[in-house]
């Protein structure tokens, strides 16, 4: 059977039926990793033995007519992020290279539950930090649709995987738009919840206030599947909110005519490619001829997102990161004279250089004397932005603007100049700030034929009306596609 | 000039809840190292901390006890700083929003009453411990026990309202006993579950303007407290005295020579860089939590002084002793419910049982002994039936074996000879076989009587009645 066009809920619905095995499910994915990972890097470890014992479990476990959950037998990718009990857990850093944790992060314990049968760990900007996958310690992830290209990032694995079909979903985490724009980029889905609605236990933090996780997958119906899976209250995580998770699935489909869809001034700006423009006003233009009103609003605070967001995450970062010390787990460094000396060394060693440029960032901002100037502005600009949004969802239902101001960029072209990399997160920044859900959908490609993403910005705890538009909307333009890597390697410029 | 000195003291306590402030491992003291340990706090990727809201209810108790205002919204900060034995580097405290502000705990020191004021109280976790191989400046490498990382602890800041060393050391005392009373700190200093560090200045007597002032460190008990403190004030004098000024800097008190040696200055203090900490949301109290835990208050010490001052009419210096333990008050008045003498009573406890507690260092609720052994002693000695120093003897027998006393005196024979013709055949063979003496007391010198008790006292082997064998005495000498 070929998988590479079935959607999650399809596979997982043909091994429930008895139509695929697990196994058969893993070796397939197991099989197209071999093949293409090669050109792609999109997995840091690929845990085929793992997969195997546990898909031939999964089979016997159905044989004996028992079924584990809504993820039966399915193979899953997982950004390097979550920690596995007994599987190593890198985020993308020397400094967690041989970092095995002794415990699960909650996302994987829920997936495992319902079944899941996990196939590696995807790869990532180191820590987190990076639009472009392009920081990770263990080499650039490439995007599918050019392998020239960046697949974006942080989640550029995971995203790259799905739009190869390396594995047929993954969950990313999102801190200032990691999982939507290379979900853009890659023309797959991509959905960031609410802060506190998907536990964070166990998700090796970058800044804590932001993160969240979310499902990377190739449909609208997938990505409020997989949602269902994940999500819930966590006793384990204090900032996971006790509020009952709806069954988002039961929304795709439902009429979005009489909804009311903002579009931001402040997010078509100078300087955002012609074609991201288009395809994304194309886009509000179905929702308005599928009866959605269109309302044009203003988000005055957006001008200020990124300087607040990098001020914000850096500081928590900063705090976040000062745990990896050689001390009790990670890398050390080989020889050193004292204890500041194996602090130092450790450090310079084990973390890259954009790392360490945000922890210098975050540091500075949190230090006495400086913290009211920037912190404490910080704080009051990001509550400014988030009465934006509040002050819009009293007359939209959601919000429509692009994800990211470009389509995927070429590698190496933005690593060295920070600030340029920042602008990629433009669009998805504001939305961490202010906690709310959004989704990346694919709508259309630019004149090079790489995929253009559409976010759709919801209200808190709201997702379900996000997946209700998106799936409207991935109904006009059509479910993102699956490509085979070397088919298109070179395509394009 | 003469000066005079403003202290503070920032104590800390470790309560004595059964799990972590921020995890669910045990705070169990003398565990193999490592064991009481778990990935959360063990400071491993990813993991989260949860409130344990058994610190917040004994953070509550002890801001009551102070005389504090509970803040109704409580925010945890993260101080920065790289440790090995903090294993996020960072330690999960309260800054800006302390769960108590604005209390006063009530000493008394030289007989007068003297409120100390309360600054803070706020709710912390603990660090690690390092254990290094050899000596510490030529050890090769340190090894890290986490059993005691976010164990909780609360720090309680005092204004510097102190002004001697006896009055840090009552202040200290005193907050120990209600802490100890609330039952939710062990309040032991050498054991480090009770630790205090002093910011100490001098000014000239009646200036209103605050001296520059030192923090002292490293003071593991309460007597070094006291004698930290003394030596750095006079140490401060001296310097003012010849010219000179203080530097702000941190101190380590050696026990060893009794002084103060300069740790770091002003300078080299750190930038713990706090902010809100983001995994933890605000922690808001409402007045019924408040209520139901002000429910759950014990009496605390000086309320109890107060009330054996007017309950027992015993003087404020028994009182004081008998209620600087909670176990020794309690044992106190049980005592004195089956028999009551209170004066007796005391006298027996702050002499004979304290000398024992004090030789053995231990809590009379770890001894064999019972209240009702003590009213009985005392009773005995009151009814006559055993003699005081009998008492004593049987109550050493009582404390080893934990026998009831009515039991050792009658199986001893010990019962007081109160038979005035056996006394009188006794009383009569002492003063035939000691005529010298018998001549001199009829000279005047009457006080040779207390040889002719002891001469009776030792016929009869302790057990005959003192007070009958003086009357019979002077009866027969007069004759």
């Amino acid at each position: 059977m070929d998988l590479k066009n079935l959607t999650l809920e399809e596979i997982a619905r043909e091994i429930r039926e008895g139509r695929l095995s697990s196994r058969d499910a893993t070796e397939y994915y197991l099989e197209r990793i071999s093949s293409f990972d090669g050109a792609v890097n999109s997995y840091i470890t690929v845990t085929e033995e793992r997969a195997r014992e546990e898909a031939a479990a999964c089979d016997e476990e159905q044989a004996r007519g028992k079924l584990k959950g809504p993820l039966h037998g399915v193979p899953v990718g997982l950004k390097d992020i979550f920690c596995t009990k007994g599987v190593r857990t890198t985020c993308g850093s020397r400094m967690l290279e041989n970092f095995i944790p002794p415990y699960d992060s909650e996302v994987y314990r829920r997936l495992r539950e319902a079944g899941a049968v996990l196939l590696g760990k995807q790869n990532m900007d180191e820590f987190a930090m990076g639009s472009s996958t392009e920081t990770s310690y263990f080499g650039p992830t490439r995007n599918p649709h050019d392998l020239s290209r960046i697949p974006g990032g942080s989640s550029g694995g995971s995203a790259a995987a799905v739009a190869a079909g390396l594995s047929p979903t993954s969950v990313g985490t999102d801190t200032g738009g990691s999982i939507r724009q290379p979900a853009a980029l890659c023309g797959v889905v991509g959905m960031k919840p609410t802060y506190g609605r998907v536990s964070r236990f166990g998700m090796v933090a970058f800044a804590s206030s932001l993160d969240q996780a979310g499902p990377i997958t190739t449909s609208v119906r997938d990505a409020a599947f997989l949602l269902g899976v994940i999500s819930g209250h966590d006793p384990k995580d204090s900032t996971s909110v006790n509020v009952d998770v709806p069954d988002y699935l039961s929304f795709c489909g439902r009429e979005v005519s009489g909804m009311t869809v903002g579009v931001p001034e402040e997010y078509f700006i100078e300087g955002m490619e012609e074609e991201v423009r288009k395809r994304v006003e194309e886009a509000v233009e179905r929702l308005s001829s599928l009866g959605c009103r269109i309302e044009r609003i203003r988000l005055p605070h957006t001008d200020y997102a990124l300087a607040c967001y990098y001020i914000v995450a850096p500081a928590e970062a900063s705090s976040n990161l000062a745990r990896y010390d050689g001390v009790k787990y990670g890398y050390r460094t080989e020889s050193y004279e004292g204890l500041i000396d194996m602090y130092m060394k450790t450090r310079a060693e084990g973390f890259g250089s954009e790392v360490k440029r945000r922890i210098m960032l975050g540091t500075y901002a949190l230090s006495a004397g400086y913290y009211e100037a920037f912190y404490g502005k910080a704080l009051r600009v990001r509550s400014l932005i988030k009465r934006d949004f509040l002050k819009a969802f009293e007359t939209v239902d959601v919000i429509v603007a692009p994800t990211s101001p470009t389509t995927a960029f070429g590698l190496g072209e933005r690593l060295h100049d920070p600030l340029t990399m920042y602008l990629s997160d433009i669009f998805t920044i504001p939305v961490n700030l202010a906690g709310l859900p959004a989704i990346s959908i694919p709508c259309g490609e630019d004149g090079k034929g790489l995929p253009v993403g559409v976010q759709i910005i919801g209200k808190h705890f709201r997702e379900e009306e996000i997946f209700q538009v998106a799936f409207a909307l991935e109904s006009e333009l059509g479910r993102a596609r699956v490509v085979d890597p070397e088919s298109t390697a070179g395509e394009g410029e | 000039m003469e000066y005079e000195a403003v202290i503070g003291l920032e104590v800390h306590a470790q309560l004595k809840t059964e799990s972590k402030i921020f995890c669910g491992c045990s705070t169990r003291f003398g565990e193999s190292p490592n064991r009481n340990t778990c990935p959360v706090c063990t400071g491993m990727p990813g993991v989260l901390p949860v409130l344990n809201r058994r610190v917040v209810d004994f953070a509550i108790k002890a801001a009551l006890a102070t005389n504090c205002t509970i803040q109704r919204r409580n925010v945890f900060a993260r101080k920065n700083y790289y440790y090995p034995d903090l294993p996020k580097g960072y330690q999960i405290s309260q800054y800006e929003l302390p769960i108590a502000t604005g209390g006063y705990v009530e000493i008394v020191v030289g007989g007068e009453r003297k409120r100390i004021g309360i600054t803070r109280i706020h709710m912390e976790e603990d660090a690690g411990k390092l254990v290094h191989e050899g000596e510490f400046e030529k050890a090769h490498h340190s090894l890290v026990d986490f059993n005691r990382a976010a164990v909780p602890l609360l720090e309680i800041v005092s204004e510097p309202d102190i002004r001697s060393p006896e009055e840090g050391g009552a202040y200290l005392r005193m907050l120990r006993d209600i802490l100890v009373y609330l039952d939710i700190c062990d309040g032991n200093m050498e054991e480090g579950s009770f630790r205090c560090d002093a910011n100490v200045s001098v000014r000239p007597k009646g200036a209103k303007e605050f001296g520059t002032k030192t923090e002292l460190k490293n003071m593991n008990s309460f007597r070094n407290v006291e004698r930290a403190l003394e030596y750095e004030i006079q140490r401060q004098i001296q310097v003012l005295r010849e010219g000179g000024t203080v530097v702000q800097e941190t101190r380590l008190f050696d026990a060893n020579t009794g002084r103060t040696v300069s740790m770091r200055t002003k300078e080299e203090a750190h930038d713990y860089r706090y902010f809100p900490d983001p995994d933890l949301v605000p922690l808001e109290i409402d007045d019924e939590w408040v209520e139901r835990v002000r429910k759950t208050l014990p009496e605390l010490p000086l309320e109890k002084i107060d009330r054996f001052q007017k309950e027992y009419s015993l003087p404020l210096y028994d009182c004081q002793i008998l209620c600087s333990s909670k176990n020794l008050a309690d044992f106190f008045e049980e005592a004195v419910k089956l028999h009551p003498n209170p004066k007796g009573i005391s006298n027996w406890i702050m002499a004979e049982v304290l000398r024992e507690l004090n030789r053995e260092k231990v809590d009379i609720s770890e001894t064999k002994l019972k209240p009702a052994h003590v009213a009985s002693i005392v009773k005995l000695i009151d009814e006559g039936t055993i003699s005081g120093k009998i008492g004593k003897s049987v109550f050493e027998e009582v404390y080893r074996t934990g026998e009831s006393p009515e039991k050792i005196v009658e199986e001893r024979g010990l019962v007081q000879v109160s038979d005035e013709a056996a006394l009188e055949e006794i009383a009569r063979k002492v003063l035939e076989n000691h005529p010298k003496e018998v001549e001199s007391y009829k000279k005047g010198k009457t006080g040779v009587i207390g040889f002719f008790v002891g001469q009776v006292m030792k016929e009869t082997k302790g057990k005959a009645n003192p007070k009958l064998v003086n009357e019979i005495l002077r009866r027969l000498l007069s004759s």
